[in-house]
């Protein structure tokens, strides 16, 4: 009788898969990325490396040792205290004292804090209780401390924002107004993106971590890329975390361009160039899941489009790891079996620089 | 899932040596392995060490920089980080926003 693995689809779904089953599957994993991102594919012993992780027998694995790496996240701390559709625990306890349970239990490399909804545009309003939560949070914890929030574009469209919403011009045939209705939100997200970065950066703030840019397509990240850029400029000695919503920049916008460079169409190995270029010093790479598709073809997936990205990289940078997200099934409680695989597989063969 | 990924491939911060490797990415936007063979030159031992609860609570008790035990008597918070700033030779915003109010002059003749 075949021997069978047990794995995972995208979704979670555990399945039992041969060995000839999964090795297709990381080709095909592979070869897509390589396709799509116009990058190289990972090499046959690579492909073994990955066969052993993801056929390990025991429940969980983990690196080698000296092979660990620095963990930065999207407002990990939250995650204690609040109770979200996409994940949260919701302990009837503090936020400060989540901020120390972060380091001193959960011993994250630093500790990510944010506004509850994590959007931009909320936090502008309440700028000043953001700042004096950081001040406490900093006087306390000893690892780095990072504020993120997510640029969020969409929220600036009616009829949650002043501006026209794109999502309904486009469809309608009014290209041009579509257009003009992102770049106008674009130069409010960037005003708002610098105002409270700026704020929190007079308060001590050491990282800030612009949390699923491009969400919104092309604008959004045009958005990001240049309030980065001014961040750089009035707030000197704050690192900036640029992470990404997906593995490929939407063309909402579709000419929208940062420096001379169209924004729209990029895969990771270009993102992480135009980071680079604004200035920030984290480049957290993101790689949608596939549901439809087994945890191999996913992870090798995301292996590919990480490796490619860490060689023509200058910065430091952090694949996003949370659900639905390399390689980590798309669920909200995702299975520890594939995070723990998803994490040896990106550092071990992606060679990340931190998750 | 956020402890799963710290423990299977994150250095596990303050109980280790993971803050201090996250500080020089932070500060310098240094890569991993530079970033890990800088901060093991600063304290003088391995890269492995770097990641070895054994060597490594050993030494930030007797740097006191901040351990995870955190006894009522050791350095922690604003004060461990200030101390990390001077051990690992960088620029932390947050200490140096705390040092010039510490260290801005009284105006006792106002």
């Amino acid at each position: 009788m075949t021997e069978k693995f047990l794995t995972r689809m995208g979704d979670g779904e555990r399945v039992s898969l041969t060995a000839e089953e999964i090795r297709e599957d990381l080709e095909a994993g592979n070869q897509d990325a390589a396709d799509r991102g116009n990058i190289p594919a990972l090499s046959s012993d690579e492909l073994d490396q990955l066969f052993a992780i993801v056929t390990d027998p025991n429940r969980i694995t983990a690196v080698r040792p000296g092979r660990e790496v620095i963990t930065t996240d999207d407002g990990g701390a939250n995650m204690i205290v609040c109770d979200k559709p996409d994940g949260g625990v919701g302990l009837p306890m503090g936020y400060h004292n989540a901020v120390l349970a972060f380091e001193r239990l959960c011993c994250a490399d630093t500790i990510g804090v944010g506004h509850y909804d994590y959007s931009c545009k909320p936090v502008k309003a309440l700028i000043n209780y953001e700042k004096q939560r950081y001040y406490m949070y900093s006087q306390a914890a000893t690892i780095p401390l990072i504020y993120g929030t997510q640029p969020n574009l969409g929220v600036y469209f009616q009829p949650d924002g002043p501006f026209p919403n794109a999502t309904e011009l486009i469809p309608a045939g009014k290209i041009k107004e579509g257009q003009q209705a992102q770049e106008a939100a674009a130069e409010a997200l960037i005003e708002d993106l610098i105002y409270i970065a700026k704020e929190l950066y007079d308060a001590g703030c050491d990282g800030f971590n612009f949390d699923t840019c491009a969400s919104a397509g092309d604008a959004d990240f045009y958005a990001s890329l240049t309030a980065v850029e001014a961040l750089k400029e009035k707030a000197p000695d704050m690192a900036v975390e640029v992470g990404m919503a997906s593995e490929f920049v939407l063309g909402m916008h579709s000419e929208i361009e940062y420096k001379g460079t169209r924004l729209a169409g990029m895969y990771p190995t270009e993102q992480v160039k135009v980071v680079e270029e604004a200035g920030a010093d984290i480049f957290g790479m993101a790689v949608n899941v596939n549901t439809s598709e087994s945890f191999p073809w996913n992870l090798a997936r995301a292996v590919t489009f990480l490796k490619a990205t860490v060689e023509v990289a200058n910065i430091p940078v952090h694949p996003n790891v949370g659900m639905g997200v390399c390689g980590v099934p798309m669920l909200s409680v995702p299975p520890i079996d594939c995070v723990t695989r998803a994490s040896k597989a990106l550092v071990e063969i992606g060679k990340a620089d931190g998750l | 899932m956020t402890t799963a990924h710290v423990m299977a491939a994150g250095m596990c911060g303050i109980r280790t040596a993971g803050d201090l490797v996250a500080w020089m990415q932070l500060t310098r936007r240094m890569k991993i392995g530079e970033a890990k063979k800088y901060v093991a030159g600063k304290l003088g031992i391995s890269v492995l060490d770097l990641s070895n609860e054994e060597v490594m609570h050993q030494v930030r008790e007797d740097l006191d920089i901040g351990i995870i035990s955190g006894p009522a008597d050791a350095t922690k918070g604003v004060a461990a980080r200030c101390r990390i700033a001077e051990l690992l030779d960088i620029s932390i915003h947050s200490v140096n926003v705390f040092k010039e109010k510490l260290n801005a002059p009284l105006q006792l003749d106002r």
